[in-house]
């Protein structure tokens, strides 16, 4: 694979990467079937606010424990971080912080004269002030469209800041403008760890396998006693010290190839630990597949059958329960890429039909390259074919006009802002936060029981439609969904 | 004020597409890179209103548009804006790329306004100002694209009675609804006919036209939106009065009260002076009854309670509240922090107001949009008794480290949800009351 580089500062950006796409309508399995022949996007003539790197590159440096960030270009580009200082601190039970500490967020506070005169000079000066006020054990450093356009050299200045101070000051390409898929941002903040932080490994560990997540519960400890290892979760909650002995581990997992792609992919080519390419389980079939995977890796084919067959008795009569009890109901998932194709599966598994989805993104292959990451084939396989599979980023108006069309008993989702519009159709809405929630045998029991009561419990729903304000026009929701999506007819 | 800053307590310029979010059935369109309306929407949370948040119309500036320049592109969104959904006020704005790039909006704008669209357009690129100055270039966008073209039917200064507030900023101030809607009672209380303009106690567009009509402008605010007031002073020649903190419990509404009553009779209103201070009276009275009651309370509760309380708010609110604080709670202010980047010129008569809170005291103030300084100065100082810290969600941690209790007041915060609450007149003097002790008594288990 020539994706991965890490010579050059900035990332390369999912489109031209992996060919990644962001408007598609049709099916699931057409989808699958044109990714390995090169797909080609589609641009919309209405479009309403996306989401930029910058915030995703953010979330995977923030909750780093001993680092601070700095965000250079107007205050506005770090607008949201507090989000992140918030979930630091509410999640580190989880992860067993005893002792939060307070998330270190600065922005270079870019004004007018600085896209004229340049901003280097400023962020230069910022790095020293916030090594000096904060002493962290890295400085990250993230671009905004502002930097981008006026032309900083975030490189240079990182680079000599770092000689000078003896920390790591990396810099992290994340300009919105630069990528149509906001997921580049974590490519783009794993780039800038794997460039600065990783070091090539001083001993290997047999009993360390690295887990790239974001910040759910610690559920891989349990897993892993199984095989004698033990979980490095990367980044969030990680020290720097964590991440540069990230190439120590004997395996690299990903809850989530659309997340972890890119470090998954230059952990194993550029430090040499393997990589489980094998996609994320979910679903039963996919549960299996992926615990032989891990045995394998680990050299504890014996172990991971064990595991596999005490959890299978434990948790499949439960799984045949809630078949039962989800006879008949139908689903509309809309999520980011991967953990959208890991619902679809939970849906397959749980016996519920799948209306359709809106997914953010497609990525026709990982960093990996290998076929066997593909959640959405895996899906297609183990389940069949998704009908109204849209690739739509976070487009509203679309996702409103096709639930509406659809009716779905349930939605689901995995974003915030996407439920609302579930719930004011009158259709009772899920969004789980927790990315390990479903994940596993027991997920398939934990999530269904959830729609279970997501279903159940629909009386708020079907108040807020009776009194929904609704700013869309009723011609809109006449017109099919994506007639705005290049090729679409608007009359 | 330019260098970097820590935990900023606004945000940026693109930020005041939330006062179009507040007017009802207005849609903001982001003329922007992709991510300008989804940090808006995480300062301010729970902040999508009719139109904004992942409705609002935006065209996600790509590298293409960065080259080329998006003018076609924002073309072709604003023309199925119009399609999609139903608005009767669009207002574009432009972020950092469009900023750079040198997009024409305005003549953009212009095009679909011959074709008889209520559209305005409005510079609001990040590194421009604050989302504190650039609520006024909205405004006055609006004012100047939209509400003039509606001038012969709504001629200037024709109702003696009426005015235009402006006040709290959409969302920036938190309670911003709740505080527009009991304006609004107090005012009509002494007999004022109120445009309040934003929120759901405005009338959407239909008031913005009759703007012109009103006799005078309300401004309470020690900076922030005097450029709106000046302006409509010099397209209408409204004259109008500024009150330099937001009125918090009875000392200051009436204050603030009683500065409209006399400078309206300056105007020509007709104002039934008897029944205004009747309402007042009333108001004063019921306040009151509830002081007394709690009275014991704050002097006797025996297991503590704060005495001292360090505030980190915009200028309206630090001063706001050390005045009420003091002479109403009797919670001494100590060292005070104004994050929200006020411009040189307005320090001084701020400070000046802060002074006037009492003859017997100095209250320390500083100014410092750097929250994560003012975090350190106040980890530095220590004073006897119990403190209280109101400030953003940022503060709660602070408040923790020094074992202070904290009540969460300013923007960004997800440890507070608000709907409807006021803070400013009687009302909302008895609302903090209650919010402060409430979370003190809450520490008791």
């Amino acid at each position: 694979m020539g994706n991965i580089d890490l010579q050059i500062p900035e990332v390369s950006i999912r489109e031209i990467r992996l060919g990644s796409i962001t408007g598609f309508q049709g099916g699931a399995e057409e989808l699958v079937k044109s990714s390995r022949c090169g797909l080609r996007d589609k641009s919309r003539s209405f479009s309403q606010c996306l989401g930029c790197s910058t915030s995703q590159a953010a979330c995977m440096v923030i909750l780093v424990q001993d680092a601070a960030v700095i965000s250079h270009g107007p205050v506005g580009c770090s607008s949201c971080f507090h989000e992140f200082a918030f979930t630091y601190r509410v999640n580190s039970p989880l992860r067993g912080i005893e002792n939060p500490t307070q998330r270190k967020v600065f922005s270079t506070n870019l004004q007018e004269t600085d896209t004229v005169y340049g901003g280097g000079q400023k962020l230069a000066k910022g790095i020293r002030e916030v090594y000096e006020r904060t002493h962290p054990n890295a400085v990250f450093v993230l671009t905004t469209c502002a930097a981008g356009i006026i032309g900083d050299d975030v490189e240079s200045v990182c680079n000599e800041a770092e000689e000078e101070l003896g920390v790591p000051v990396v810099a992290i390409f994340c300009e919105g403008f630069r990528s149509k898929v906001w997921t580049t941002g974590f490519d783009a903040s794993y780039h800038g760890i794997a460039r600065k932080l990783i070091k090539p490994a001083r001993e290997k560990r047999d009993d360390i396998v690295n887990v790239i997540n974001f910040w759910g519960s610690d559920i891989f400890k349990d897993w892993f006693e199984a095989f004698g290892v033990k979980p490095r979760y990367i980044t969030p909650y990680s020290t720097v010290e964590d991440l540069s002995r990230a190439s120590e581990a004997a395996a690299t997992i990903q809850i989530c190839p659309t997340l972890g792609s890119y470090l998954g992919a230059a952990l194993e080519q550029e430090f040499g630990v393997p990589e489980i390419k094998t996609a994320p389980p979910y679903g039963v079939a996919q549960t299996d597949r992926w615990f032989r995977e891990l045995g394998k890796i680990l050299h504890k084919e014996e172990e991971a059958e064990r595991l596999i067959a005490a959890k299978k008795e434990e948790y499949l009569p439960k799984i045949e329960e809630l078949r039962q009890k989800l006879k008949g109901k139908s689903a509309y998932v809309t999520a980011g890429a991967a953990h959208g194709h890991a619902l679809l599966s939970l849906l397959g598994e749980l016996g519920m039909k799948a209306k359709g989805a809106a997914i953010f993104h497609h990525d026709p292959l990982y960093d990996s390259g290998s076929e066997e990451g593909d959640l959405l084939a895996q899906r297609v396989k183990d389940y069949g074919d998704v009908p109204n599979f849209n690739i739509c980023n976070k487009q509203e108006f679309e996702l409103v006009n096709m639930l509406n069309r659809l009716q779905p008993d349930v939605l689901l989702a995995r974003h915030g802002g996407m439920t609302l519009w579930g719930a004011k159709l009158g259709i009772p809405s899920l969004l789980i936060g927790d990315e390990h929630y479903s994940m596993g045998y027991e997920g398939i029991v934990r999530y269904g029981e959830r729609i279970v009561e997501t279903l159940e419990n629909s009386e708020f729903v079907k108040n807020l439609k009776n009194h929904a304000i609704n700013p869309y026009t009723k011609w809109w929701l006449q017109q099919e969904p994506y007639t705005f999506l290049e090729g679409g007819n608007v009359q | 004020m330019s260098g970097i800053i820590e935990q900023e307590r606004y945000t940026c310029a693109i930020g005041a597409l939330q006062s179009v979010v507040a007017i009802p059935k207005a849609v903001p369109i982001l003329h922007s890179g992709p991510g300008c309306g989804n940090m808006i929407q995480g300062f301010f949370e729970r902040s999508t209103g009719y139109a904004g948040g992942n409705t609002s119309p935006c065209t996600n500036f790509s590298e293409k548009e960065v080259v080329f320049g998006g003018m076609e592109r924002l073309r072709e969104i604003v023309s199925n804006t119009y399609k999609v959904l139903d608005t009767d006020l669009q207002v574009i704005l432009t972020g950092c790329t469009a900023g750079i790039v040198g997009d024409d909006v305005e003549s953009l704008a212009d095009e679909f306004r011959e074709l008889g669209k209520p559209i305005v357009s409005v510079e609001t690129a990040g590194f421009k100002c604050s989302n504190f100055e650039s609520h006024s270039l909205v405004v006055n966008a609006i004012l100047d694209q939209y509400v003039s073209k509606f001038e012969d039917e709504n001629p200037v200064r024709s109702e003696k009675n009426t005015v235009n507030l402006f006040a709290s900023l959409p969302y920036q101030d938190p309670f911003w609804k709740g505080n527009l809607r009991e304006y609004k009672r107090l005012l009509e209380g002494i007999g004022l006919k109120v445009h309040i303009l934003f929120g759901p106690q405005s009338e959407g567009v239909e008031e913005w036209k009759r703007i012109p009509r009103a006799n005078f402008n309300i401004l309470v605010s020690p900076w922030y939106g005097l450029p709106i007031a000046e302006h409509l002073e010099n397209i209408y020649e409204q004259p109008f009065t500024r009150f330099p903190n937001v009125p918090i419990g009875a000392n200051e509404t009436e204050r603030f009260l009683r500065q409209v009553i006399n400078f309206a009779k300056g105007q020509g209103t007709q104002i039934d002076e008897e029944a205004a201070e009747e309402f007042i009276k009333k108001e004063r009275e019921a306040y009151y009854e509830e002081i007394d009651n709690l009275a014991t309370f704050l002097l006797e509760f025996r297991y503590g309670l704060p005495n001292h309380v360090h505030i980190l708010h915009d200028a309206g609110y630090v001063v706001g509240l050390s005045k009420f604080l003091l002479h109403e709670v009797g919670i001494v202010p100590k060292e005070q922090f104004i994050t929200d980047n006020t411009p040189e010129k307005f320090k001084e008569q701020i400070v000046t107001e802060l002074r006037s809170t009492s003859e017997k005291r100095e209250i320390p103030l500083t100014f410092e949009p750097d929250a994560g300084k003012v975090q350190d100065a106040i980890r530095a100082l220590s004073h006897q008794g119990r403190g209280l810290i109101i400030g953003s969600g940022w503060d709660k941690e602070l408040a923790r480290e020094k074992d202070y209790d904290f009540l969460s007041a300013a923007v960004p915060t997800p440890y507070r949800l608000v709907l409807t609450t006021n803070y400013v007149g009687f009302s909302g003097g008895l609302r903090v009351i209650e919010d402060i002790y409430d979370r003190v008594l809450s520490t008791y288990r």
